[in-house]
């Protein structure tokens, strides 16, 4: 293919349109490497010329009781919400997969919609509702409103992984005398763990990340993202940059390992 | 494949239609509900009164709100899609497979930090002494009121949503039929005249829907133009913060909420009309 293009390519557009590609990717990595090295910088007030390295301000987020509960809120959420929404995803995908219905299309839009609706109208909608039946301002609250944006992301990656299975594998076990239990556990499952997995970790990360919807109905309960939206509301402080340093490293672990295991080990199995 | 209800298929349906009923949907029913109930020395009262629509929509500052955040959340998709383009452009068609992977995997890594830190590590690069500033200095210019501005706003808009922009464009020019581009070639059609009358015309459908997502994502964003823009002017999620945040007037950040909602079906409804048009069915 490269080789047809060959006669039409121009260098000159060429090397502009690559030049342009690493403008792009700066333009989205500077925050985040910036966000990087001022954590370990030791002025107030960030900006350039850098002070002198420093983990001044990882000492002063982890002397912080408020940071600590905000990590632990965040880690117990985001690890019942990386359950529970891939319990529901896992279900919604097999659904999909196996099962022709009359409304599986509102089916599906309910499975898939709640990630586009804004998080302000998602957070005022579940503040008053959850208030209304007296399950508002605690950690399950959060736990609730993050299953429903979480389990979209854990139905799609799930679904991908289904529709990769040969579609006679399940009758083929049928036919040979398991049930449709027996198959779903020795058959279906095992072939579908490295995208739960992977769907795990993804719902984690989101959840993770999510503070809009959380600083709605989490109330006193806060969760780290939370308490960063708090840090930038109060007074500007490079504290922001040590959390987001440290919950960038985190996500990205659990991201790298759904992905090792999403491609790694399916392709092993699985017939791309 | 179809087969009777059964216990077994219920066990994997039913969990999340049951949670995204009574969690998804009756939430943004209620919140109908809401917009029709009062509030008495700050305690609300069930009922039916439409005296939060008529107040809201009797004020200037609703329906500057209004125009500001359609403008703005327009101008942003329309800027970002014009943007991302030439970047998913470069990455489907000059871009080996190899490197082709790993930008893909590399705009990924965005949606996995705090969208919070990287818009207060653009106030670094943005405030009066911050690091744009300070370059510009080394030249002899500025410094110039950098946060604050409509622009960091859009900055924040494109940290949101550049990537998936970018994604959504890459995926959609990655399956365009390769022969056609050939074919505009070998028939003498100008580089320029290719992309406009035939890469842009395969890939609508594509980016329209990213531009889409793009409206949907700054439309309801309050986090760059309250801590880039300074929350001047206004925008209607700021608006439902703080009409929430501060006091019981819940009701009425409903009538908001309500209406931003029927501005992004109208949207979304609009655009994937254009995005289809003409195709067949």
């Amino acid at each position: 293919m490269n080789q047809e293009n060959e006669l039409n390519r121009n260098p000159l557009i060429d090397g502009a349109l690559k030049l342009y590609v690493v403008l792009a990717y700066l333009f989205v990595f500077a925050p985040i490497l910036a966000s990087f090295v001022f954590s370990f910088n030791s002025d107030r007030f960030p900006s350039i010329p850098l002070g002198h390295f420093s983990t001044e301000w990882y000492r002063a987020v982890a002397a912080d009781p408020l940071v600590w509960d905000g990590l632990r809120n965040t880690l117990l959420i985001g690890g019942v919400v990386g359950v529970v929404s891939t319990a529901l995803g896992f279900g919604a995908a097999y659904t999909d997969y196996r099962y022709r219905f009359f409304g599986k299309q509102v089916y599906l839009a309910l499975a898939l919609l709640p990630p586009t609706i804004p998080v302000v109208i998602m957070g005022l909608a579940m503040l008053a509702y959850l208030s209304r039946i007296d399950l508002s301002g605690n950690a399950l609250s959060v736990i609730i409103a993050h299953v429903v944006i979480c389990a979209p992301f854990a139905m799609a990656v799930i679904r991908l992984r289904l529709s990769q299975m040969d579609p006679s594998l399940e009758p083929a076990a049928w036919n040979l005398g398991a049930s449709e239990w027996a198959t779903m556990r020795h058959v279906i499952i095992p072939f579908a763990r490295p995208a739960i997995l992977g769907a795990l970790f993804i719902t984690m990360a989101v959840s993770f990340d999510e503070f809009a919807i959380a600083w709605f109905v989490s109330g006193l309960n806060e969760t780290l993202p939370v308490k960063v939206l708090g840090f930038l509301q109060g007074q500007v402080s490079p504290r922001i940059n040590a959390i987001g340093t440290f919950v960038f490293v985190t996500s990205m672990t659990l991201v790298i390992l759904a992905q090792l295991l999403l491609s790694g080990r399916g392709t092993a199995t699985g017939k791309e | 494949m179809r087969r009777h209800i059964s216990l077994y298929g219920l066990t994997f349906s039913l969990p999340l239609l049951i949670w995204q009923l009574l969690f998804f949907v009756f939430p943004l029913v209620f919140l109908v509900a809401l917009s029709f109930w009062t509030v008495r020395n700050f305690r609300m009262e069930p009922g039916f009164d439409t005296v939060n629509w008529v107040t809201m929509y009797g004020r200037p500052v609703f329906w500057q709100a209004y125009g500001t955040t359609l403008a703005l959340a327009a101008a942003a998709a329309a800027l970002t899609s014009a943007l991302a383009f030439p970047c998913a452009y470069a990455i489907a068609f000059k871009l080996s497979p190899a490197a082709r992977r790993w930008a893909i995997f590399l705009m990924v890594i965005p949606f996995f930090t705090s969208y919070l830190v990287r818009v207060y590590s653009w106030q670094v690069f943005l405030s009066d002494a911050g690091i744009i500033n300070v370059m510009l200095g080394w030249l002899g210019l500025g410094p110039f009121r950098l946060l604050n501005t409509v622009g960091a706003t859009m900055v924040g808009y494109l940290t949101l949503s550049f990537p998936l922009v970018v994604l959504l464009q890459l995926f959609s020019l990655v399956f365009i039929d390769r022969t056609l581009i050939e074919a505009a070639h070998n028939m003498r059609c100008g580089r320029l005249r290719t992309v406009f009358a035939v890469v842009i015309p395969s890939a609508r459908v594509g980016l329209v829907i990213a531009a889409l997502f793009s409206f949907i994502l700054c439309f309801g964003d309050f986090v760059s133009p309250i801590y880039l823009g300074g929350g001047d002017p206004t925008t209607l999620s700021i608006l439902i913060t703080d009409t929430t945040k501060s006091g019981q007037q819940w009701p009425r950040a409903a009538v908001i909420a309500l209406t931003m909602i029927a501005t992004l079906l109208v949207v979304a409804f609009l655009s994937v009309r254009f995005a289809y048009k003409g195709r067949a069915q």
